[in-house]
């Protein structure tokens, strides 16, 4: 029951962090239609950002989440303007591979300034554990799980009752139909990519605070495509959900299997998922298929 | 390969010819002689980029097979290189089969390999395929670095050297005929695969599915022959990375290998054969040439502490550019530069 406990807080508040991480790479597809590659390496520059304010510079910590975020903002601007405005209309093989190209891009450049060497990242959220239900459990893996809570009643505040999360939606749901509105579609595509970075701050300082500031954060990233696929790849609560299953799965796979076989068995459920129901736990068949 | 002006075939045999001009022919020739010039005029360094280049030619007209002409992404790549890797060096090494028939077993099994992670494009297409590769991928390089007993895991794999009636292969010149001919195959079966009715229902499907649905291309036979005869030709790359570098190492086979290949036949140009030689010499060669710039250059030795990461940039600058100015690729520029010398001194 101990290791059961233990298990479900491990695999929940990985769960929580991927959904975090899914949401991002949700709301650029939901807007865009882009699929988003490099929204691991987003997470990589916010972890090391928020390192670098935090650790090199000596400011407070909300000083780094405020710089990072700044960051964030910037780089989803700069990358929606200049790389994927010339994409839209282009096949979805360009699409994929000027994302791929990004994330090679964008991890060399972090790669280039901070070097390879991983860096323990400093303690915001308390460590220490507590008792729960007479298991001991990792007190930041419930900071974790509550920080990314937060964020997602955030996000789905901005979404319901902003006019830019309402326009959003509306581009989301019908483009033409958004379009003849009068919103601005590039306002909302700029937007998509901007809420994605910031997304991805709160992301990459939870990973890096599990993890440590390294190169591993990108490779977490690679972990979305499950959850986004079981979720659907354009539901946020889909991404919230799929990220509870798929970290729950590796987390009980890990404590009860073993033998390395987490690492693989969010990829068996994806195409499990993928042969018997494409569409998603959640969706309504929409894929188009031949 | 349209000219400006049109086409004027009179005769079947002529449309379907693989070569219509005279300066084809030349170029050709030429080609040939470059082909047989070129393990003279390099050092004994080049000639090892050079055999890989080789090597990864095979692959990328296997994946342009898939990616360019059948229209299906695969990010599952480095996966099936594995295969065909993997199975070539353990036959070779435990069971002691004699050099072709490995290559042979692995460009089997490589081919029923594909066809079976193939098996979701039934379903899917665009983004979805390219994430279901992924698992693929992901889920082959596991199997290869967790079975133990039969792969060896981590650790490295020995080959041993390959022999063909009792004459040792063995040395990068001897290997350099070798992987030329096995080169030089996969390109003109290749370009002739694209003048059958197989190669145009890959085409057919490609640019309409329900319209070649509707004009009797079966979609689901022919996604499974695309992923077969494709995973052939990687099959055969894989078993021959193998048995030319006589050690097989788990490394070599990531998501990133994946993503080079794609890189490859787009830098070059999808659907097309030519394209998947230019991309494959360019995106191998350019990497070691920067190297080796960095280190000739004094000027530029600061650069050298940073080399991988400098080398990963360039790569992923690469297939943005490409992708934002020269989506059809290098196979573009260079007919664009044919047709510029063919009409000079008029524009069009």
């Amino acid at each position: 029951m101990e290791t059961f406990i233990q298990l479900s807080i491990n695999g929940l508040s990985n769960g929580a962090i991927l959904a975090l991480a899914a949401l991002g790479f949700v709301l650029i597809y939901k807007a865009t239609g882009v699929i988003n590659f490099a929204q691991g390496e987003f997470l990589l520059i916010a972890g090391f950002v928020i390192w670098f304010v935090l650790v090199e510079v000596g400011l407070p910590w909300f000083a780094g989440i405020g710089v990072a975020v700044l960051v964030g903002i910037a780089l989803g601007l700069v990358i929606e303007r200049l790389v994927l405005r010339p994409m839209v209309g282009e096949p979805v093989i360009s699409v994929i591979m000027v994302t791929i190209g990004l994330a090679a891009v964008l991890g060399s450049i972090v790669q280039i300034i901070w070097g390879t060497r991983p860096r323990p990242f400093p303690d915001f959220i308390p460590a220490g554990s507590v008792e729960l239900f007479g298991a001991t459990v990792a007190q930041n893996r419930l900071w974790a799980i509550g920080i990314v809570a937060v964020a997602l009643v955030g996000f789905a505040v901005f979404y319901t009752r902003s006019r830019d999360g309402v326009a959003m939606r509306a581009v989301a749901d019908d483009q033409q139909a958004a379009l003849a509105q009068g919103i601005s579609g590039r306002r909302t595509f700029g937007l998509a990519w901007a809420l994605a970075g910031i997304s991805a701050v709160f992301g990459g300082a939870l990973v890096a605070n599990l993890i440590g500031v390294s190169g591993g954060i990108s490779s977490f990233g690679l972990l979305v495509f499950p959850v986004v696929i079981l979720g659907r790849l354009d539901s946020v609560p889909g991404a919230v959900v799929g990220g509870a299953i798929i970290g729950l799965l590796s987390s009980y796979t890990g404590g009860y299997v073993g033998g390395g076989l987490e690492t693989v068995i969010p990829y068996m459920a994806l195409l499990a998922i993928l042969l018997v129901k494409p569409y998603g736990l959640f969706g309504q068949v929409r894929i188009e298929r031949v | 390969m349209g000219t400006a002006t049109g086409v004027y075939h009179t005769s079947y045999r002529a449309d379907l010819a693989l070569r219509h001009t005279r300066a084809e022919y030349l170029r050709l020739g030429l080609a040939l002689c470059a082909v047989v010039a070129v393990p003279f005029l390099v050092s004994p360094y080049w000639l090892t980029i050079v055999n890989q280049i080789g090597i990864a030619v095979i692959g990328a007209i296997g994946l342009n097979i898939l990616v360019g002409f059948t229209g299906l992404i695969s990010l599952g790549q480095g996966g099936f290189l594995a295969v065909g890797a993997y199975t070539s060096a353990l036959l070779a090494a435990k069971a002691g089969f004699p050099f072709p028939l490995d290559v042979a077993c692995a460009v089997l099994a490589t081919a029923a390999m594909g066809t079976l992670f193939g098996l979701p494009a039934l379903r899917l297409k665009g983004l979805y395929l390219a994430i279901a590769t992924l698992a693929s991928q992901q889920i082959i390089l596991w199997v290869v670095t967790h079975w133990d007993v039969v792969t060896g895991g981590t650790s490295a794999l020995l080959v041993p050297p390959a022999q063909l009636f009792g004459w040792q292969i063995a040395g990068d010149m001897t290997w350099y005929w070798v992987i030329a001919l096995c080169a030089g195959a996969a390109t003109l079966a290749a370009t002739n695969l694209m003048r059958t009715g197989l190669g145009r229902a890959f085409v057919a499907i490609r640019d309409h599915d329900v319209a070649a649905e509707v004009i009797g291309v079966d979609p689901f036979r022919y996604k499974l022959l695309a992923f077969l005869v494709s995973s052939a030709f990687v099959g055969l790359a894989g078993a021959l990375t193998a048995r030319y570098n006589l050690i097989v190492t788990w490394e070599r086979f990531t998501l990133d290998v994946s993503i080079l290949y794609l890189a490859m036949i787009i830098v070059g140009g999808l659907g097309s054969v030519s394209g998947a030689i230019y991309g494959a010499a360019f995106m191998i060669a350019v990497p070691v040439w920067i190297e080796e710039l960095s280190r000739n250059l004094s000027g530029l030795a600061f650069l050298q502490d940073d080399m991988p990461a400098i080398q990963q940039l360039i790569f992923g600058l690469t297939i943005v550019l490409f992708l934002i100015f020269e989506p059809r690729g290098l196979a573009r520029i260079w007919q664009r530069m044919k047709d510029y010398f063919r009409l000079w001194p008029f524009r069009y």
